[in-house]
């Protein structure tokens, strides 16, 4: 359970590790397109956890790089093609983004620093951990963006979209609530 | 595909800048961008290897993937490319040019990891550019890019001289002063 917690506060990758930071800003356009976005990140996290720490005795220590990459990079594929098959409205949405997970710095992060040194089970654990601070980062970004941009949230018109600046949903206003979002988190998460 | 050179360069530049309308390539941004020396540095190796990587990965699309229907392996034969491509990079220039390696050496490990020259090879593809377009978009992103670092950390330099809040100190004012140069370069949208 400790594992789990550190994810979400201690170790939370957007706002203390400050990690994926392409994706953060890329996605969050909606609180949907960031929890979409999260949970495929989190998935191909818990996996690829899995797989290198039940590999990682196989592996020569010289080319371990490599064979992470393969790993999270087949999961990103097998991602990619069932989102492709279920949600394809979201994975339009979510465009170039989906294959970059494999360039996500948190993935190979978490496998280099804790996944090739943990057991199986603590290894999923801390997927889910970093997994559910990434979501949980992500969606309250996207939730954030949405109501001061479009004045809706998940979808549903507040009714107050004709008082709301745009700009927050354009590129510069992803820059802007993340910065604030990180100014609060420091202020009041991080004691 | 009709598209003018020129749209390219100014889209890629300018209009659809990497860093501040695609997103991509933000974490080298906001890492290394503190010295105008070392983003100028980073900017050149991202240019050298993008230009690369996009001759290559056009290639392995056009001669590979597409004729053996396996245009689904795509991420992983991308990544493992620009890895391998990046490791040669880095061996060669030690050995012909050492200069260039002592100025560009540190940098070129960390660019595999860069998702810009993932994306843009992505990208690429998507668009079905031909390959000189893909050769002349892939340089024109990388020139945006480095242009968007060496503004960064211009500003970044004097920032550092000023008083800044404690709670904004570090990431949180560099993210803000980013928001308002993306603003700046809206201004650019709807040129081409």
């Amino acid at each position: 359970m400790q594992i789990v917690l550190n994810g979400i506060l201690k170790n939370n990758p957007t706002f203390v590790l400050v990690l994926g930071m392409c994706p953060t800003l890329g996605t969050t356009t909606s609180a949907i397109n960031g929890l979409g976005m999260g949970v495929a990140t989190m998935a191909v996290l818990i996996m690829s956890n899995l797989v290198i720490s039940l590999i990682k005795n196989f592996i020569p220590d010289k080319v371990r790089i490599p064979a992470f990459i393969v790993v999270i990079a087949s999961f990103v594929t097998i991602i990619q093609m069932l989102m492709q098959a279920y949600v394809p409205s979201l994975y339009a949405s979510l465009g170039v983004f989906i294959p970059l997970i494999v360039v996500n710095c948190i993935i190979l992060g978490r496998a280099e620093a804790f996944a090739s040194k943990n057991g199986a089970l603590d290894s999923i654990l801390d997927g889910v951990g970093i997994g559910v601070g990434f979501t949980l980062s992500l969606t309250t970004i996207g939730a954030v963006r949405e109501i001061l941009g479009s004045g809706a949230i998940f979808g549903f018109s507040l009714g107050i979209a004709d008082y709301m600046p745009l700009v927050f949903v354009l590129a510069p206003g992803a820059f802007f609530v993340l910065g604030y979002l990180m100014v609060l988190f420091n202020k009041y998460a991080k004691k | 595909m009709e598209i003018s050179y020129f749209a390219i360069i100014i889209g890629a530049i300018f209009v659809n800048n990497v860093v501040f309308a695609q997103f991509l390539g933000i974490c080298p941004f906001l890492g290394v961008s503190s010295k105008v020396d070392t983003s100028i540095g980073m900017g050149a190796a991202v240019t050298f290897v993008m230009a690369l990587s996009s001759i290559v990965a056009w290639s392995i699309q056009e001669f590979i993937l597409v004729p053996f229907q396996i245009e689904y392996m795509q991420t992983i034969v991308f990544i493992l490319v620009i890895a391998a491509l990046v490791q040669m990079v880095e061996i060669i220039l030690k050995k012909v040019s050492p200069s260039l390696y002592q100025a560009l050496g540190i940098f070129l490990p960390l660019i595999t990891t860069n998702c810009a020259v993932l994306g843009v090879a992505i990208l690429m593809i998507q668009k079905e550019y031909n390959l000189l377009q893909s050769f002349t978009f892939s340089v024109a992103t990388a020139v945006g890019f480095a242009m968007a670092l060496v503004l960064f950390a211009g500003i970044r330099e004097r920032l550092e001289l000023d008083g800044v809040p404690a709670a904004l100190k570090g990431n949180p004012i560099a993210l803000i002063t980013a928001a308002i140069l993306a603003m700046a370069f809206m201004g650019f949208s709807g040129l081409v």
